[in-house]
């Protein structure tokens, strides 16, 4: 029963990863982006192939989260120009464009990733640290930083942030940057475990959005909290009921929210 | 495509127009051309199984089969502006109704209605909730039923992950048609029913609510309309539309196997509605043939998807209005 | 007036745009049977694979099938008929699947369809074969289903799942009468098969299956499955996984310092990529089952070497050490067997020739492996031998 908490937990802190991106983006663009899996998925690839030619491991790291971070940005100047529904579905198109790019390039052969972390109950610490440790820098970068102080005003008021002369296309490609390197963190944290290949993140993006869902894609806590919680349940859920039930937690999660929350979800913009 | 709805009537640009039923009150006719092109337009679609061979014959089936899905989805994300993802599993769920009632020995215009029903149940079961909240909590719903339906059905439904071979409609004798020339007809009647169908939802008090609301749900609410109430029975009436489309699926390929009903359906019939033009009727048909014709969302859909949002917002339609004006040269 | 238009068009409904099926006339005893796509000089044959997908590694099938016939072709075709083989793509979907056979039997018109990959796309395309009544030869799935006698147009190859559960059960009786077994298997009907088999051939023995563990294919990885597996301290371990599943299974078990069991991994699971990702210090002591010669380990043999020479010839895209593209060459000798052992140059001579082969030897195939039907026995290749994962690749235990 420990053992798979802590195999859930380690599930889950791949869940929380990119439901922490999807939050990000929410919170400061008004989008959910269906692209962050794929995003996520590319950028493991990218530390692969760097990996591959014989970099190490702790310096294809940063590389790769520059180069996620540059990537986010660049799929918000794509992206967020649209009104509220067709930037969605611009998403789901970048999701599409995205896995078929992997595919070619890529192929779907399984490749190997290197885990830095030991296997076993104890590895589950190393993803969970990880998980944390992005949170808090985060927390750093948008409580203490001038970035994130204009970050926060773009989100609260755009138009009044324009007005008093913030550049507020940059600050969405910044919030889109840092949530494509939260979703890096999750790419490169599930590969060495599944193996890498194109179709990877597709179980854990449907879970990540429930865990976002329920923190109303506001509030980054309440998503990694559920990203854990949905990591563990789904586990439980699969050893100890039918073993079919895995994939109904997610479902069950977002049709239980506006029960649980009732109104506390209104606010989420469209 | 929320942006420039104008009421303003521009006759021969027609670029700024928003397409018929796009804005309350609209009351323009859907059928612009005059009555007997009509009656051509019918005599076309009646005589194709008779001279098409069957292969093609098949595609042109599927089209119109995928026709009456989009003509649903396009209700909530072409007039009600939700995006649904979860419109394949409703699809895959009337196809699965159907030929499990197919394979028991009931008659296969029992299942029809049968096929709808199911999937306007589920649509109010997963619509009711999700709808209270906001669009973006819908299409994350929907886009969590599409991928739980299949291994749903790998394991309850009969045939399992191996599928299920039915039977598919047979002429009756009478007619001295064969099978596949009898469904186009079947499906090519239900696909006209429907068509004729949502074109007075849409043109009803309640559906010019739906418009409304997607253009200003606060007015709209102070107006006296109940948003939850209208939005939750669009999606339904929607996913009837997806269930009766999947019902026609199964008499027209006699095989279903939750394989064929995956989020990659769900991410299909959306970016064929994007791309055919959301909130036109001939939108839902090119959509149909682009979902016919491009079946797997790879390169070129992604491409075409992200490419028409940027550059073309109301679609192939939304284009082929405008080349009119483009060739004259007097552009507003 | 739109009444009487249809009326018309019912009464015209004869004049439907198809031209006639080609039947055969002469010998006397195959008269009136079907021959579309076959002509003295020239076989059309058809072929649905995933060249798109998840499921895309196993176009290398593909690859090994068209470069048998190619191989074929260079010396004179098959029984003097030149094989032109369509390949189509139905991105692992059935409804694709049956989309793209309706198009090569009524748009094509091909002789046969060759086969299909994968159970779902199978199972989709042989209700439409069979009401056709177009030979579906040599599907590339493993389920027992294609033996049914209700479809007679279609007809597997490879070993069943079942029969690959029997020969590890067989395996084990012989090496480790008492072992304890933990199995891991997909939770569909390859899995269910396999698992079954097992348990049916080991009931009543000492062999005893004392964990087993389900996994969905949507699933993200099978962690949780592997450790409450390691708690039942099985001595053996069965892997029924697809590659994906089976690849993190292993993966899981060789970083496992608590849990040692004897892994016998499936024969579908058994692929060159798995085998890449992994490097053989996860694969060392793994046993598996196999009926064809593997491409690396039998890399001396002249039945490879010709086949290595052919596919580097006529598909320089494919990897003549890759044991799917063996796979495809291997059931391709097998058709063309089946082809020239054809009695009425018709669909149901050539169903009638598939259904009646005698210890057709096939030079990839094992040693003393040969591909075998009869009356009352729909399953060409029935036997496996048992294989270790060794220094040089797998080798015969």
């Amino acid at each position: 029963m420990i053992g798979q908490v802590f195999h859930g937990l380690g599930t889950g802190a791949v869940y929380a990863a990119l439901a922490l991106a999807l939050v990000l983006v929410h919170r400061f663009t008004g989008v959910v982006n269906f692209a962050q899996g794929e995003l996520a998925m590319v950028s493991a690839y990218v530390a692969w192939q760097l990996v591959d030619a014989g970099l190490s491991y702790w310096l294809a790291l940063p590389l790769t989260m520059a180069a996620a971070f540059a990537a986010g940005a660049l799929a918000q100047r794509l992206v967020t120009r649209r009104a509220a529904d067709a930037a969605l579905i611009m998403t789901i198109g970048l999701y599409v464009l995205v896995h078929a790019l992997a595919d070619q390039i890529w192929t779907s052969a399984l490749r190997a990733f290197p885990n830095p972390f030991p296997a076993g109950p104890l590895g589950v610490a190393g993803p969970l640290a990880v998980v944390g440790a992005v949170l808090a820098l985060l927390y750093l970068v948008i409580r203490h930083s001038g970035a994130g102080l204009t970050l926060r005003a773009v989100a609260a008021d755009p138009r009044a942030a324009r007005l008093s002369g913030v550049r507020v296309g940059r600050v969405h490609a910044l919030g889109w940057g840092l949530a494509a390197v939260a979703g890096a963190v999750s790419g490169v944290l599930v590969a060495p475990v599944v193996f890498l290949e194109p179709g990877m993140m597709g179980g854990a993006l449907v879970a990540a959005l429930a865990a976002a869902a329920a923190g109303g894609f506001a509030d980054p806590v309440t998503a990694v909290a559920g990203g854990l919680l949905i990591g563990v349940a789904e586990t439980l859920a699969g050893t100890y009921l039918w073993a079919d039930l895995r994939v109904l937690v997610p479902l069950a999660v977002l049709l239980a929210l506006p029960v649980v929350r009732g109104g506390g979800l209104a606010r989420v913009r469209t | 495509m929320s942006a420039g709805v104008s009421t303003g009537h521009d006759p021969g640009t027609g670029h700024r127009r928003p397409a018929v039923g796009q804005y309350a009150g609209d009351r323009r006719r859907a059928w612009p051309y005059p009555r007997w092109s009509l009656g051509v337009a019918v005599a076309g679609a009646v005589s194709v199984p008779f001279l098409v061979p069957p292969y093609p014959l098949h595609q042109v089936t599927l089209v119109l089969v995928y026709v009456v899905a989009l003509l649903g989805l396009d209700l909530v994300a072409g007039h009600g502006g939700l995006i649904s993802l979860g419109h394949g599993a409703f699809f895959g769920v009337g196809a699965y109704a159907a030929a499990i009632l197919l394979s028991s020995g009931v008659p296969y215009p029992v299942t029809l209605p049968v096929a709808g029903l199911v999937a306007y149940g589920l649509g109010h079961a997963f619509g009711r909730p999700a709808v209270r909240l906001s669009g973006v909590y819908l299409a994350v719903v929907t886009f969590a039923v599409a991928v739980a339906v299949p291994p749903l059905i790998r394991r309850l439904a009969p045939g399992g992950a191996m599928g299920l071979p039915v039977r598919t409609p047979a002429a009756p004798s009478l007619t001295g048609l064969a099978d596949d020339q009898w469904v186009y007809l079947l499906v090519l009647a239900v696909a006209a029913a429907a068509f004729t169908l949502m074109r007075s939802v849409v043109r009803s008090s309640w559906g010019r609510a739906l418009v409304a609301l997607r253009g200003d749900a606060g007015a709209a609410e102070i107006l006296g309309m109940r948003p939850a109430a209208i939005r939750a029975h669009a999606f339904a009436c929607s996913a009837l539309y997806a269930g009766l489309a999947g019902c026609l699926f199964t008499w027209t390929t006699g095989f279903v196997a939750a394989e064929s009903f995956t989020v990659t359906l769900s991410i299909t019939l959306l970016a064929g509605i994007v791309i055919g033009g959301l909130g036109t009727v001939s939108g839902a048909v090119i959509g149909a043939v682009v979902v016919t014709f491009l079946p797997a969302p790879g390169l070129v859909s992604g491409l075409a998807l992200i490419l028409v949002l940027a550059v073309a917002p109301s679609g192939v339609t939304g284009l082929a209005r405008r080349a009119p004006a483009f060739l004259r040269k007097d552009r507003r | 007036m739109r009444r009487l238009v249809l009326v018309a068009l019912l009464l015209v409904s004869a004049c439907r745009l198809t031209s006639a099926e080609v039947t055969v006339s002469s010998p006397a005893e195959c008269a009136g049977q079907r021959a579309d796509g076959l002509t003295p000089g020239k076989v059309l044959v058809g072929g649905v694979y995933p060249l798109s997908g998840p499921a895309s590694a196993y176009a290398a099938v593909a690859q090994g099938v068209s470069a048998y016939f190619a191989w074929a072709n260079a010396r004179g075709g098959v029984a003097g008929r030149q094989v032109e083989f369509l390949v189509r793509d139905d991105g692992y979907q059935p409804a694709r699947a049956v989309e793209e056979a309706r198009r090569l039997v009524d748009s094509d018109r091909v002789f046969a369809l060759f086969q299909t990959l994968g159970t779902p796309s199978t199972a989709a395309v042989r209700a439409y074969a069979n009401q056709r009544g177009v030979p579906q030869l040599f599907v590339a799935s493993g389920a027992s289903e294609w033996g049914d006698a209700a479809y007679p147009w279609t007809i597997g190859f490879q070993p069943t799942y079942a029969a690959e559960a029997r020969v590890y059960a067989r395996h084990l009786l012989e090496t480790r009468p008492h072992a304890t077994v933990a199995v891991l298997y997909q939770n569909d009907d390859f899995g269910h098969e396999l698992l079954t088999a097992f348990e049916e051939a080991v009931a009543g023995t000492g062999v005893q299956v004392v964990a087993r563990r389900s996994y969905e294919v949507m699933d993200a990885d099978v962690q949780a499955q592997m450790a409450s597996l390691a708690e039942s301290k099985a001595g053996v371990f069965l892997n029924v996984g697809t590659p994906k599943f089976a690849a993190q299974a292993l993966a899981a078990d060789a970083a496992m310092t608590t849990w040692n069991p004897l892994h016998l991994l499936n024969g579908v699971a058994n692929t060159p990529s798995l085998i890449a990702a992994l490097g053989p210090s996860a694969l060392r002591g793994v046993l598996t089952t196999g009926f064809y010669k593997d491409p690396v380990t039998w890399e001396t043999d002249p039945a490879v070497r010709t086949f290595a020479d052919a596919v580097r010839r006529h598909v320089p895209g494919a990897d003549p050490s890759s044991s799917q593209v063996m796979f495809g060459w291997t059931s391709a000798a097998a058709f063309a067997a089946a082809l020239e052992r054809m009695e009425c140059p018709s669909r149901e001579g050539l169903m009638a020739a598939a259904r009646d082969l005698r210890d057709v030897e096939i030079g990839t195939l094992l040693p003393g492996i040969t591909v075998s039907t009869g009356p009352g026995d729909p399953y060409p290749v029935e036997d496996l031998r048992v294989f270790r994962f060794g220094d040089s690749g797998w080798e015969a235990v």
